[in-house]
């Protein structure tokens, strides 16, 4: 940038030095034109070699005004601006760092409530579970006893169901053979003989 | 000044003294006092432009911040992390240049940058603080620059009076260049204001053709504005390169 600033700098300084070199010429076309030496080199005039003195009186003052107060103080401005900006940076940094922290432990405890939940669904179906076989397992006990006294309480009524068969078989026998023969045999030979009839066919 | 049909391109150059006797004996002219205005535009727009020294600046303070940022840009790129020693000096330079040639741009006004013997006093002034600063940072080695490295012994009768005129005449282009330019530019923007006056002279016609030279002479106003700004980062941008050469090695 700097080189090309400079060509374009020597381009613009040859172009001016070219007109410049025209200008004598320009000035003895010009009616009446009159061409004096330039002021600039007139160095006995004293005014030209003053004004060295006093540029460098003014150029030095000025040095010292803009290196002690002036640049300092844009210095410090431009200094408080990047510290404002970096602190805002920082505190920018440490909110977002904080956020992201947040949001991590938000995500944490959703995922270990989750798991939570799961675990107490699970335990819940699983008790529930235990509880359903616990009641089947208590009601088939149940029904299994129920079952047992109904068969002692069959099994009884059989066996006295079938106490009393004899009785009757021993009634029915004297009353048949009463009414047939007309002979009332005593009971005793009677109950022996529906036994032993009893016993001949497996009763 | 042009009078009549007579153009005279080199009068606005000349120095009158100010402030009457007490000026003529301090040989105070009119271009110290520029050099004064320059001096205190330059000031006034910092101090002016920072005094709010707000973080978020408005656009007299971002002015005076790009203006900063700018010169130690360049000051600190150029040279090196030592150009932060030279960055005030530096700025303090380009912005005397650049106040100096706007200055002389308003009319009434004079450009003391279109004197050869502020320029070469400049010129020297960056001059002798880079051989002093060469000297400072380089010591006796600074004298080896005048033979270039790889270059043939048997060259060195040829090439060291060549790298020694090279040198020495630094200041004197740098000088030269900044005159050179002003002085032209101010010239021409004569010439055409009094062709200006010289064809209105011609009845008519001349009053019509009289607005040639105004509209080249604001084509050259702009020029000048660019010339102005540019003189004055060439000024300010070979001081560093100088500068860089001295704390380089």
């Amino acid at each position: 940038m700097a080189r090309s600033a400079v060509s374009i700098t020597r381009k613009a300084a040859s172009l001016a030095m070219s007109s410049a070199l025209a200008l004598p010429l320009m000035a003895m076309v010009a009616p009446g034109a009159r061409a004096v030496g330039m002021p600039q080199l007139d160095f006995a005039n004293p005014l030209v070699t003053g004004q060295v003195i006093w540029g460098g009186v003014i150029f030095l003052v000025l040095y010292l005004l803009l290196s002690r107060s002036a640049l300092p103080k844009v210095e410090k401005v431009l200094a408080t601006r990047r510290l404002t900006i970096e602190n805002d940076l920082d505190i920018a940094h440490r909110a977002k760092a904080h956020a992201d922290t947040a949001v991590n432990d938000l995500h944490q405890a959703r995922r270990s409530a989750m798991a939570e939940a799961q675990a107490n669904v699970e335990k819940v179906v699983e008790d529930a579970r235990l509880a359903a076989l616990r009641q089947t397992q208590e009601m088939n006990a149940r029904l299994a006893e129920d079952i047992r006294q109904a068969e002692a309480r069959v099994a009884a009524a059989r066996a006295q169901a079938l106490g009393s068969l004899r009785q009757i078989a021993d009634e029915t026998a004297q009353v048949l053979v009463h009414q047939v023969s007309g002979i009332s045999v005593p009971g005793d030979v009677l109950a022996g003989r529906v036994n032993d009839a009893a016993t001949a066919h497996g009763f | 000044m042009a009078a009549g049909s007579t153009i005279d391109a080199l009068g606005q150059f000349e120095l009158h003294p100010m402030l009457g006797g007490l000026g003529q004996s301090l040989h105070f002219s009119q271009s110290p006092v520029m050099m004064i205005v320059a001096s205190i535009l330059v000031l006034a727009f910092l101090y002016v432009g920072m005094r709010p020294a707000a973080v978020v600046p408005g656009r007299l303070q971002a002015a005076a911040e790009i203006c900063y940022d700018f010169i130690y840009n360049m000051a600190v790129d150029t040279i090196g992390p030592e150009g932060r020693a030279f960055f005030p000096f530096v700025f303090t330079l380009f912005f005397f240049i650049l106040a100096g040639n706007y200055l002389g741009l308003l009319p009434f006004s004079f450009a003391f940058t279109s004197h050869v013997a502020v320029t070469l006093a400049l010129a020297l002034l960056v001059f002798v603080l880079s051989v002093i600063v060469s000297l400072k940072a380089q010591g006796a080695k600074f004298f080896a620059h005048f033979m270039p490295a790889g270059a043939p012994v048997a060259l060195a009768p040829l090439l060291v009076p060549i790298e020694i005129l090279s040198f020495l005449s630094r200041p004197v282009s740098l000088s030269i260049r900044l005159f050179a330019n002003m002085v032209a530019g101010h010239v021409m923007l004569e010439m055409f204001a009094a062709f200006t006056i010289m064809l209105a002279g011609l009845g008519l016609v001349g009053d019509v053709l009289a607005v040639g030279p105004v509209v080249i002479n604001i084509a050259l106003m702009a020029l000048e504005l660019l010339v102005g700004a540019l003189q004055a980062y060439v000024f300010a941008i070979l001081t560093c390169i100088y500068l860089r050469e001295a704390v380089a090695h």
